[in-house]
């Protein structure tokens, strides 16, 4: 089983290469030398791994566990973007007010600051579902974009430099950010990350939880109707859970990397994210290497802009290519195995 | 009139609401085509983009030839989704999701090769007002929403058009029942999937017109992930008009008058940051959202994969 999840994985990422590789050539770019860089910017040098690649997996991965723990409910939360806004945030204005308090009490204040702003983030959304019946697809999104003008009115006004130029705010306390690895910028978060992966490994094994998540998601009726687990507050808690993760890869991203706070903060985290998750089938110690992996993609096209020309957002078509190609696979294993436990279904008109 | 408002500002606000909600309106018709279908599309988005991108690569050839373009461009991006979802059937959500995103990196990337890094903004033949004879002579009304592209008034065209086959043709009835009951619909004799593909690519073509109208007759240039979500705001106004033409057109009206309220207030001169302007129409469709919901019933069929 994990050995086919894994040549799965190979094969789509594969095939997503090779879709961008053929797009760059049709395009009229030079496609092996922009895939040339892609790797020189990813795994090129101790520098290019630990400073770029890791770097850009450490949010991915605290997002992605988060997604994890929504989706395995079938709580499709598509609105990490935003929550890590929200995160980075509260991270910054408790980073500004930090200066003097000792790291030990100064980082995990802010990491808290971060998570508990996630959190309220995705609080509207889950109120509207279990209140309202509103689909947290479309709330969850919809909100992205007001935390995306809520950090432009920060930048340029509350959380705005003292010196007023630019929009963007004051660096935080040196108290508050993040120990990195000597002569890389890989930052503590990483360690953070890695942990959490474990510590969620072990709740989706071992916990009630874990099990009631993975009942709600796969069979809500089943589950419902068992009448040992309370749906709607699976649903609920899960998704709270999973702002709250964004809203801390947030103000790691603040404290580790940026040290303030401006817009476009994240290229698109909280969506690669999504996945970064799917790739690694919802399974928290597959989604620290999915992680890794798309760290990889966002540090290698940085290098591909910069050295062959070719736009960065071109990985976004890896990583749809992806997702799309594993949905492929997914269904047609689920299809085998269903035909074998049902009869045929009848003719199809089309 | 009263807090100092005038004429020419109401004028001003009505005209923006309209054409602030035309590309949306586009998007939402064909969306509530799709969903009657029952299938919900979140790579509308990226359809959307597609479109704008396409017309603005068209309107070389002259601004109808880019309408053409995008048209195709977003039909194309949904004949994709529709394959997988309606050919595989896998998770719709997820499916658009990733539609979506592998389109922002399209665009971006064919944008730049094509109309070289930015900086210099492009410049495209755009589609003027075209007033109305008489209509457009009413007082405030007239000027407000009888002078607009011609793409606004084939917007307008299209509602009573779905309306028509929706509820009063044979294949509008087969479409409903398919999203409300796809097994049923099957065993009825009613081609399901081939209605679920077409009704996902009509949506599709309808979401690129969206924006082509948003490039070629609001804008007047491309920019990379220009239309902002605009794709995902027409699926919440699916929602908020009930998956009905008539409700859909109004909840696009209403949606674009609370984005064009920030040229109303800047005429008031409210000193509000300009920010939670742009906050306000998402917030306001959430609330909507919340109240509209519950009352109605989404398709009964909607993003399942049966």
């Amino acid at each position: 089983m994990k050995g086919s999840g894994l040549l799965t994985g190979a094969a789509a990422l594969g095939i997503g290469l090779i879709v961008l590789a053929a797009g760059l050539w049709a395009a009229g770019f030079d496609a092996p030398a922009a895939l040339a860089a892609l790797w020189r910017g990813a795994f090129g040098s101790w520098y290019a791994f630990t400073s770029g690649t890791l770097v850009r997996s450490v949010p991915l991965i605290i997002i992605g566990l988060g997604i994890a723990v929504a989706f395995r409910a079938n709580a499709l939360n598509i609105g990490a973007e935003g929550q890590f806004y929200a995160g980075a945030i509260a991270a910054t204005w408790a980073g500004l007010h930090l200066g003097g308090v000792p790291s030990v009490i100064a980082i995990p204040a802010v990491w808290l600051a971060a998570a508990a702003a996630g959190t309220m983030w995705i609080a509207l959304p889950v109120w509207l579902r279990v209140r309202f019946g509103v689909l947290e697809v479309i709330s969850t999104l919809l909100l992205n974009f007001v935390a995306e003008s809520l950090v432009s009115w920060m930048v340029q006004g509350p959380l705005q430099e003292a010196k007023r130029i630019y929009p963007q705010s004051d660096p935080i306390a040196e108290t508050a950010r993040l120990p990195l690895v000597p002569g890389t910028r890989l930052h503590l978060g990483l360690l953070v990350g890695l942990g959490l992966a474990l510590a969620l490994w072990f709740v989706f094994r071992r916990t009630v939880w874990g099990f009631e998540l993975l009942a709600t998601g796969t069979g809500p009726r089943a589950a419902s109707v068992s009448g040992r687990i309370r749906v709607g507050r699976v649903i609920a808690f899960a998704l709270l859970w999973s702002g709250a993760f964004a809203g801390l890869a947030g103000g790691i991203e603040v404290g580790g990397v940026s040290y303030a706070l401006f817009q476009n903060l994240s290229p698109g985290y909280g969506f690669t994210a999504i996945a970064v998750a799917l790739l690694a089938r919802l399974r928290p110690l597959a989604i620290v290497a999915t992680g890794i992996l798309f760290g990889a993609l966002e540090s290698g096209a940085g290098a591909m802009q910069r050295d062959a020309g070719i736009p960065a957002v071109a990985v976004f078509v890896v990583e749809g290519v992806i997702i799309l190609v594993l949905l492929l696979v997914e269904a047609t294993v689920r299809r085998a195995r269903t035909t074998v436990a049902l009869p045929d279904p009848p003719p199809e008109a089309a | 009139m009263t807090l100092g408002l005038d004429a020419g500002a109401l004028v001003g606000f009505l005209a923006a609401s309209v054409r602030v909600a035309t590309p949306l309106l586009f998007a939402a018709i064909g969306e509530t085509v799709t969903e009657r279908a029952g299938v919900i599309n979140l790579g509308l988005e990226g359809a959307m983009l597609a479109g704008a991108l396409g017309s603005a690569l068209g309107a070389g050839a002259g601004a109808w030839s880019g309408v053409a373009v995008g048209t195709l461009a977003g039909a194309a991006v949904a004949a994709v989704f529709a394959g997988w979802v309606v050919g595989a059937r896998v998770n719709q959500i997820i499916a658009g999701t990733a539609v979506t995103l592998a389109c922002v990196g399209l665009t971006g990337t064919i944008y730049r090769q094509a109309f070289g890094a930015g900086g210099a903004g492009l410049s495209l033949p755009t589609l003027g007002p075209v007033p109305v004879p008489g209509l457009s002579r009413i007082p405030v009304i007239g000027p407000a929403l009888f002078a607009q592209p011609m793409l606004t008034y084939l917007a307008l065209a299209i509602v009573p058009l779905v309306w028509w086959v929706l509820y009063r043709t044979r294949i509008g009835l087969a479409l409903r029942a398919t999203g409300e009951a796809g097994p049923l619909a099957l065993a009825a004799g009613v081609p399901v999937r081939a209605l679920r593909f077409w009704a996902t690519v009509f949506g599709g073509a309808l979401a690129g017109l969206g924006g082509a109208s948003l490039v070629l007759a609001q804008v007047g240039t491309f920019t990379e992930n220009m239309t902002a979500g605009r794709g995902y705001i027409a699926i919440a106004i699916v929602v908020l008009g009930r998956w009905h033409p008539g409700g859909v057109t109004l909840a696009a009206l209403l949606f674009g008058a609370a984005t064009a309220l920030q040229f109303l207030f800047q005429a008031l001169g409210l000193a509000v940051p300009y920010q939670f302007f742009l906050m306000l129409p998402y917030v306001l469709t959430l609330l909507a959202l919340a109240g509209a919901v519950g009352r109605v019933q989404a398709p009964a069929g909607l993003a399942k994969d049966d």
